[in-house]
């Protein structure tokens, strides 16, 4: 399994092409790129910031988690940090496998998880200003109430 | 105690930095961090109402008894983005 954090360019073919093995009939990826407004209010550029280590902990839990869970052969997960430009990727999946269907569902249920748990922010800067990026809420589980 | 207290996303705006060392009662729980530290955060944040604990890299809960040297991290929601 490649799990990364990078701070650059994060080449697709290369992950794509990295994770496939004779055995697999499918690869399906998750190809998270930066989009140019948020609610039609204009994006310049993003900015990603990670509480690195555990991110990358839970990073390779959940991949570990998608094999158990769905069957797949292998995972990949890449996320990059720092200043993103319009189009750029910010996040990659790659799962494979055998047969397509597991790995649409694992490649969807990976993107819709780290959303929610991997420790990971992002600050949107538009022409008028920057704010960081209102998260989706974490699962009650880990949610805190004082 | 000591304890080190990371702050990401839009709490390290509201404390001011991204770090900050705290002096603690032993056995302080993740519930008394978190009240305390409000004091020193807006209130009136929504972020705070919604946070995530990690206590040397594991999700705990409120009732998580601190330890010496615990590295104790506030989570806001994160990146999201509409599925």
């Amino acid at each position: 399994m490649r799990i990364e954090i990078v701070d650059s360019v994060i080449d697709t073919a290369a992950v794509m092409a990295g994770v496939k093995a004779g055995a697999d009939g499918a690869v399906c990826c998750f190809d998270g790129i930066v989009r140019n407004n948020t609610r039609g209010r204009e994006t310049l550029y993003l900015v990603y910031e990670a509480y690195r280590e555990m991110a990358l902990e839970q990073m390779q839990a959940l991949a570990n988690e998608a094999v158990t869970k769905f069957g797949v052969r292998d995972v990949a997960l890449i996320h990059r940090l720092g200043k993103l430009e319009i189009g750029e990727t910010s996040v990659l999946i790659a799962v494979a496998s055998a047969h397509r269907g597991v790995t649409f569902e694992a490649c969807r249920w990976l993107i819709d998880t780290l959303k929610k748990t991997v420790p990971i922010w992002k600050k949107e800067h538009f022409i008028d200003g920057a704010v960081w990026a209102d998260g989706e809420p974490f699962p009650e589980a880990l949610r805190v109430e004082v | 105690m000591r304890v080190t207290v990371l702050y990401f996303g839009v709490l390290k705006d509201l404390f001011t930095g991204d770090r900050s060392t705290l002096e603690l009662a032993e056995g302080e729980t993740v519930g008394g961090l978190l009240r305390l530290s409000e004091k020193n955060a807006s209130k009136h944040s929504v972020v705070w109402r919604a946070l995530a604990v990690a206590v040397n890299r594991e999700y705990v809960g409120v009732d998580h008894a601190l330890q010496e040297g615990d590295e104790v991290a506030l989570l806001p929601p994160v990146s999201g983005g509409t599925a």
